[in-house]
């Protein structure tokens, strides 16, 4: 079963965020999208300075199999890209919730707010998904 | 068990060749070249005589796993079956000799058989106009979307700067409309694999440029609503773009014309069975409805009482342009041309009809093996998926797992992990030219690969076994690109850099 952190926030498309207490957001793919997509060979982050809204595609994880879009679960600006990725795009397949995170975004104010899922919602999605 | 082929390299030896076959360079030839652009050193090339080449690039041909030798389940999606016949014609003197800049008047023959190629293709596709000049499909998706641009803006209709594309498109159709400066809005399809109308209903509005869809979809079933997909998407001012990938399915059956649809792009090296090995060189023709057939790109052959002629931007002064110099890949477009005169009307229809009956012989035996097809409820069209996502959970394998092992079976393998949204996916295409037999052959190698998933795991986790290399590294594959021979880089350090 995948490793779905408890204190974390999910989207139906397989992200996760982390909410820091400066107002600032983490962001990155889910143990669960990882493993689906297999190994990480390529991955494309979003410039600093950009804006980026909450479902639109902000990053692309390209694995042996596919090229994926990744779709930003948060509304705001990107403040910071983990660029060690460039070289070893395999961290996210080792460990996808924390040196595999992929930006981390200043939150517009007030607005943009996805609907985003707990992690006993997440959960509950994978276990429908794998049926 | 199969040995090493050495590099070319590594076949011959400093000095050896056929030199005396080489011209001999004029002894001033390099007059004219400044020193500072001159080499210093010569390249290291391989230096082989002629039988140790021939020898070389004859062992490696014999190792091809191709349609000539093997049952080749990608279909007409990567390649069908080419004719033998269609290269044959196409290979007369009177067609390779043809200058391009060849005067209109000796040229009447290659352009009548062009236009006829024009006449047939609106035919099959139900459309207005065509246009043969791109030379691939992307080619071909790009004049498309294109035109749809054109159209808009040769109405003031500035404010479209979306193109809707289902979640089951091939990826090439979000890059094409990337391609051509919209924006795109991706709709999900629902889990019999038809688009979703709610979805669609709720993306479409005054800024829909239009929608690109295959149909059948690359989910291997026929989109049931068609028809008001048509209604919704011209209902709100955009247009529909076919893509024609899968159009080996409903040849002489069902016409992108007859469903509503404004542009369509036909892979000629693929339905038409052209042959494209090593990349290309491709076709993409495009067909148009009336309202975009001012936009065709150019040339195209048009007739007048007998006599034929390229038209130009003279006769479409609201042309796109042009996609290539001279007029596409006029021997491939040959080729096309004899193969739908080969067929006729009725071989069309038997084309599409053999190539789904193929298809969903195949997904009904297997399925009574015990493998799952994704859209159990759906009839295939001419291919069809089966998701391993059960197998996987089961026996902890995985759909390469079984592609490599079907090598080792005497198979090419299906196209794998494809489209993405069914997890652990086989995508198979047998084509109409197979015979029962071979389909035959094919579920007993499948059924043998699902008794070794209980019985003989590792065998299957370890396969392929009897190919020239085992399973390759495809992570490193895919991260290091550098694929000089280790030799090479040595040698030139030696020559003293």
């Amino acid at each position: 079963m995948s490793n779905v952190p408890a204190e974390l926030e999910y989207t139906e498309a397989h992200e996760w965020i982390r909410r820091l207490p400066d107002g600032t957001a983490e962001v990155g793919i889910t143990d669960h999208a990882q493993h689906a997509l297999g190994d990480i060979v390529y991955v494309e982050l979003p410039e600093v300075g950009r804006a980026v809204n909450a479902g639109e595609a902000c990053a692309v994880v390209e694995s042996v199999k596919s090229a994926s879009d990744v779709y930003s679960p948060v509304s705001g600006e990107v403040i910071a890209r983990n660029g060690a990725l460039e070289t070893t795009p395999e961290a996210i397949n080792q460990d996808p919730y924390g040196a595999g995170w992929m930006m981390r975004v200043r939150l517009a104010p007030g607005g943009g707010e996805p609907k985003t899922l707990s992690a006993a919602a997440y959960t509950e999605l994978l276990s429908r998904e794998s049926d | 068990m199969a040995m090493r082929e050495p590099t070319i390299f590594e076949c011959g030896a400093p000095q050896r060749g056929a030199s005396d076959q080489w011209p001999t360079p004029a002894p001033d030839a390099m007059a004219d070249i400044p020193p500072r652009l001159r080499r210093e050193r010569r390249p290291r090339l391989p230096e082989a005589s002629e039988l140790d080449v021939v020898r070389h690039f004859t062992r490696l041909s014999q190792r091809n796993f191709c349609i000539d030798t093997h049952f080749y389940p990608l279909g007409s999606c990567t390649m069908k079956y080419n004719p033998k016949a269609c290269n044959q014609y196409a290979m007369l003197p009177e067609f390779l000799g043809r200058h391009p800049l060849a005067p209109v008047a000796s040229s009447q023959g290659m352009l009548r058989c062009l236009h006829e190629l024009q006449e047939i293709l609106k035919s099959v596709t139900g459309m207005s106009a065509v246009s043969l000049v791109p030379m691939a499909g992307a080619q071909g998706e790009f004049a498309g979307v294109s035109m749809i641009r054109a159209y808009h803006r040769a109405r003031g209709d500035l404010g479209r700067d979306e193109i809707v594309v289902p979640e089951a498109a091939h990826g090439t159709n979000p890059a094409t409309a990337t391609m051509c400066g919209y924006r795109v809005r991706e709709i999900p399809v629902n889990a019999d694999g038809d688009v979703d109308l709610a979805a669609l209903r709720a993306a479409v509005g005054p800024r829909t440029a239009g929608i690109m869809l295959t149909n059948p979809s690359t989910l291997g079933v026929f989109e049931r609503h068609i028809v008001e997909i048509e209604q919704i998407v011209h209902g709100a001012g955009g247009l529909l773009y076919y893509d024609g990938a899968n159009l080996n399915a409903i040849l002489g059956r069902v016409r992108p014309g007859d469903m509503g649809f404004d542009v369509i792009h036909m892979n000629l090296h693929k339905t038409f069975s052209t042959p494209h090995g090593g990349g290309g060189p491709g076709a993409g023709a495009v067909g148009v409805s009336n309202r975009l057939a001012p936009f065709l790109p150019i040339p195209i052959v048009g007739e007048d009482d007998g006599r034929y002629r390229w038209l130009d931007e003279h006769d479409l002064p609201q042309t796109i342009g042009r996609l290539s110099t001279f007029m596409g890949n006029v021997g491939v477009l040959l080729r096309a041309y004899i193969y739908v005169r080969m067929l006729g009307r009725d071989g069309m229809r038997a084309v599409a009809d053999h190539a789904t009956l193929n298809a969903n012989y195949l997904c009904a035996r297997l399925a009574a093996l015990g493998f799952d097809p994704a859209y159990p409820s759906r009839r295939a069209s001419h291919e069809f998926l089966i998701t391993l996502k059960r197998q996987a959970r089961l026996y902890e394998i995985t759909a390469m797992d079984v592609a490599k092992r079907l090598l080792d079976l005497g198979f090419h393998a299906p196209t794998t992990y494809f489209p993405l949204i069914v997890p652990e996916c086989l995508l198979i295409e047998p084509t109409e030219t197979e015979s029962k037999a071979t389909l035959d052959a094919f579920v007993d190698a499948m059924a043998r690969i699902l008794a070794e998933m209980q019985s003989d795991r590792e065998r299957l986790k370890s396969a392929p076994h009897t190919m020239p290399v085992r399973r390759l590294d495809d992570v490193r594959a895919a991260k290091q690109l550098d694929l000089t021979w280790p030799g090479a880089p040595a040698a030139a350090e030696s020559a003293g850099a």
